[in-house]
């Protein structure tokens, strides 16, 4: 049964990405960008991160990925794109990618990563475990994470107010 | 309980990375190029948790609690790079963005 889950779960992922490198259209692709965080998130449930896969689901298929659809939606670009396979940047792209994928194969084949059977970390507690890491061991980088949403969020702002200021300015 | 095993995982999230890579080095609209990268990146927090389960140590999940943080930030940052580039030049497609070429 678990490896069923496990198996579903990976190929609605990969055919998920490869929808959204393959799909011509970007509302499609975000839409299966979307899709392919939740396989994601399926496979981090079955890793007992529950924590992790919820947090994924919000931020990124809940605010990122509708961030990205509204963009897409912002900036209306249809189809102009030349997706002709052609050029130095696809041939490097296919080798890339077969090098990465024969990569995969050989660690597939032959590597056999050692795994000892995984121990159990307290299952149930799981939240409370992460909250006294982040507030003990983890408490400047926590400290450093928020500074540096405040930064991005202050050059959001900027580089979204700039273009105007300049047009005022002429 | 683990499923399966690390060794599958492991693969899962090179596939997925490979794809992403993929796309980035093919695809020609910014904002599908921008779309790949995130796929990439969550290929590797995939093997980071997959590696933190064997382990048995919340450490990589706290890290990835993190990655996923510095993500959202950005993701704002770039898109809103994106939507300047757009005001400034009218197109997304990176044949056309070719400025420094010259």
């Amino acid at each position: 049964m678990a490896p069923f889950l496990f198996l579903l779960f990976a190929i609605f992922t990969v055919l998920c990405a490869v929808g959204v490198v393959v799909n011509k259209n970007a509302v499609n692709a975000s839409i299966c960008l979307i899709l392919c965080l939740v396989g994601v998130a399926g496979l981090f449930v079955q890793l007992d991160a529950y924590l992790l896969a919820f947090v994924l689901l919000l931020v990124y298929a809940g605010a990122v990925a509708a961030l990205f659809l509204f963009i897409v939606m912002l900036l209306d670009v249809q189809g102009k794109e030349s997706f002709g396979l052609r050029g130095f940047r696809t041939i490097a792209g296919f080798v890339a990618f077969s090098l990465l994928l024969a990569g995969i194969g050989s660690v597939a084949l032959k590597g056999q990563i050692v795994s000892s059977p995984p121990v159990n970390v307290a299952e149930g507690a799981q939240l409370k475990l992460y909250a006294y890491q982040l507030f003990t061991t983890y408490l400047l980088p926590v400290q450093i994470i928020g500074f540096l949403l405040l930064i991005s969020m202050l050059g959001v702002i900027v580089l979204s107010k700039k273009h105007e200021i300049v047009e005022d300015a002429k | 309980m683990m499923t399966a095993s690390l060794n599958a995982y492991i693969i899962v999230s090179a596939v997925l990375f490979a794809i992403g890579f993929f796309g980035v080095l093919v695809r020609r609209n910014t904002l599908i190029v921008f779309m790949s990268l995130e796929l990439m990146l969550i290929a590797s927090t995939l093997a980071l948790v997959a590696f933190s389960r064997v382990n048995g140590t919340m450490d990589g999940n706290v890290f990835v609690f993190f990655i996923l943080t510095v993500a959202a930030a950005e993701v704002a940052v770039g898109l809103a790079i994106i939507v300047a580039l757009f005001r400034r030049r009218h197109t997304v497609q990176i044949d056309q963005l070719d400025t420094l070429k010259n």
